[in-house]
């Protein structure tokens, strides 16, 4: 293990991720959909980014993009070190991904998944074994290890995916609103859970959310995207006094401002969502 | 990876991670088979289920066959027997789709993407899960058939078993390729229909094809699961340098690279 870079001038220096241009465009029936297009973003080792928009906007998109699952159709990537187009095994091999679905076989022990999921990583069948009771030590899934993941509670499989994702020490963790669905005490414990992640071990969090007391919360920076472009960008207090007028302002107001949206109720301002684009999406992606 | 780490303390990240290697794909595919197999293993039902519907038309067609001239050398049994073996891995390779169909939905086909898993695995330990399993039914048939009164040289047997294999190789692949780019069971149900009852139709599984007119037997030469009863047939007749033979062993490793192919591709950048 080599020991954790850290430049002494300038603390993060680092970046993992930097993208230029990121864009993504469909084909469909009814011609091309632009869901992505042209993303510039940065991430600084160490920072929480709170990735934000209404339905449609392009989060899933880029999310996708990142964690190497859909090949961009223009701009450059570079994802925890590696060139996405490029390296994209390298990418694979340095971030961690907590889809929103959680992808386990519900009949399938948690002990089994875990292992299973540090071998994907190409760790040797013991270094598998040791890992995997590491991360149930870590994340109090121990009691729980025998058990099929479909018996688990909502909380306890979020903990789970999130030990999946961290198999292989990944310094990038991707989380895809990691807290929907979750009782208010099982999304306590994930916020601390990524605090403690980022303060006590230095990962970075990519994280996307549709809730913004969690954006507000957790991320160190948030990003708003729609209709495919970033649309603003900054700490919650700079956005808070920027678009709503007043630091003491809500994330809401301030959401609200800048897309026209109301992220929790879901209901159209001004600017209006485009349905179509959505679906349009799903049934290209389908058919890709 | 030092015992002095805390665990949950990430690589460097711009740090050497776990280093490529060339056995990286063989050994994929081995976790991937494990994985799936062990699954197999778990449910009875699977292993039950699959081998029902041709024991029961060896059972209660077969006899119909005994007396009935088929404009073959052997006895009826060693005409019927390798069609239904072929109907064992024709139908359970195309209805393999739908395990894949659950996986996607749970988000298991794109947590598995995510890793540096190679993707020729992801496919391959897969199909070798189906490829042993409709073998390992196909013995049970087989031995279920020489109780009935089959009678065919032991190796033209396991020819035949190699047969079974490749083309479960072959169709399990498309049908996970064709189920990845399907959103819900109840849409490839009846892809699934109106992808078999053709092939076993028109491909002679049940009867050869030699008895039917000229215009279904031109037919039937377009639809490649032709060329494998055919050369099946030789085999358990214990012809085994034929024409057919060599045709259907041909035919069934060209479909297996072309489909495997196919199958990649798909997990290489899927919508699942």
């Amino acid at each position: 293990m080599v020991a954790k870079f850290k430049c002494p001038c300038f603390p993060g220096h680092v970046k993992l991720i930097e993208t230029t241009g990121l864009t993504r465009t469909f084909q469909s029936r009814r011609g091309p959909v632009h869901a992505v297009r042209g993303i510039d973003l940065t991430v600084p080792e160490g920072e929480i980014l709170g990735f934000l928009g209404p339905n449609g906007a392009g989060k899933t998109t880029t999310l996708r993009m990142l964690t190497t699952l859909l090949p961009p159709t223009g701009g450059t990537a570079r994802v925890a070190g590696c060139d996405l187009a490029a390296d994209t095994a390298g990418v694979r091999r340095r971030i961690g991904y907590v889809a929103q679905s959680s992808g386990v076989d519900p009949h399938i022990s948690v002990l089994e998944e875990l292992v299973t999921q540090a071998r994907l990583y190409r760790l040797s069948k013991a270094q598998a074994a040791t890992r995997a009771e590491e991360l149930l030590h870590d994340l109090d899934l121990t009691a729980l290890a025998h058990r099929p993941t479909g018996a688990l509670s909502g909380g306890q499989r979020r903990r789970l995916d999130i030990a999946m994702a961290l198999t292989h020490r990944p310094p990038l963790l991707f989380l895809d609103e990691p807290t929907t669905g979750l009782d208010p005490r099982s999304r306590a414990d994930l916020w601390q859970l990524v605090r403690r992640l980022r303060d006590e071990h230095g990962t970075t969090v990519f994280l996307t959310t549709h809730y913004l007391d969690e954006a507000d919360a957790l991320a160190d920076r948030i990003v708003v995207v729609d209709h495919g472009l970033i649309s603003a960008e900054g700490t919650p207090a700079e956005l808070k006094t920027r678009y709503a007028g007043s630091a003491d302002a809500t994330l809401q107001d301030a959401f609200l401002a800048i897309t026209g949206h109301d992220l929790t109720t879901g209901t159209t301002g001004t600017t209006g969502d485009d349905p179509t684009a959505g679906s349009a999406r799903r049934r290209t992606r389908s058919h890709a | 990876m030092t015992a002095a780490t805390a665990p949950l303390t990430p690589l460097d990240p711009l740090g050497p991670s776990s280093p490529r290697r060339w056995s990286a794909p063989a050994a994929d595919t081995a976790l991937i088979f494990g994985r799936y197999a062990r699954q197999t293993l778990r449910s009875r039902y699977q292993m039950a289920f699959g081998i029902l519907q041709p024991l029961l038309y060896l059972v209660f067609f077969g006899p119909l066959l005994t007396h009935v001239r088929l404009g073959s050398a052997g006895s009826s049994w060693q005409v019927l027997v390798p069609g239904l073996l072929l109907q064992l891995s024709l139908f359970g390779s195309a209805f393999a789709g739908f395990s894949i169909i659950i996986e996607k939905n749970h988000g298991i086909v794109e947590r598995m993407r995510c890793t540096p898993v190679s993707r020729l695995a992801l496919l391959l330990g897969r199909v070798l899960r189906d490829a042993c399993l409709f073998v390992a039914q196909g013995v049970l048939l087989v031995l279920a058939a020489l109780a009935m009164g089959l009678r065919a040289p032991l190796p033209g047997i396991l020819i035949g078993f190699a047969f079974v294999g490749l083309l479960t190789v072959s169709l399990a692949s498309l049908s996970y390729a064709v189920a990845l780019n399907v959103d819900r069971p109840q849409e490839y149900g009846p892809l699934v229909n109106a992808f078999t009852m053709p092939s076993m139709l028109l491909s002679g599984l049940m009867l050869p094809m030699t008895l039917a007119p000229g215009w279904l037997n031109a037919i039937s030469h377009l639809v490649p699961f032709r060329y494998l009863v055919d050369g099946m047939r030789d085999a358990y007749l214990g012809h085994y340098a034929t024409g057919a033979v060599l045709e259907g062993v041909a035919v069934a490793l060209a479909l297996a690279a072309c489909s495997l192919t196919v199958g990649t591709r798909v997990f290489r950048r899927a919508g699942a």
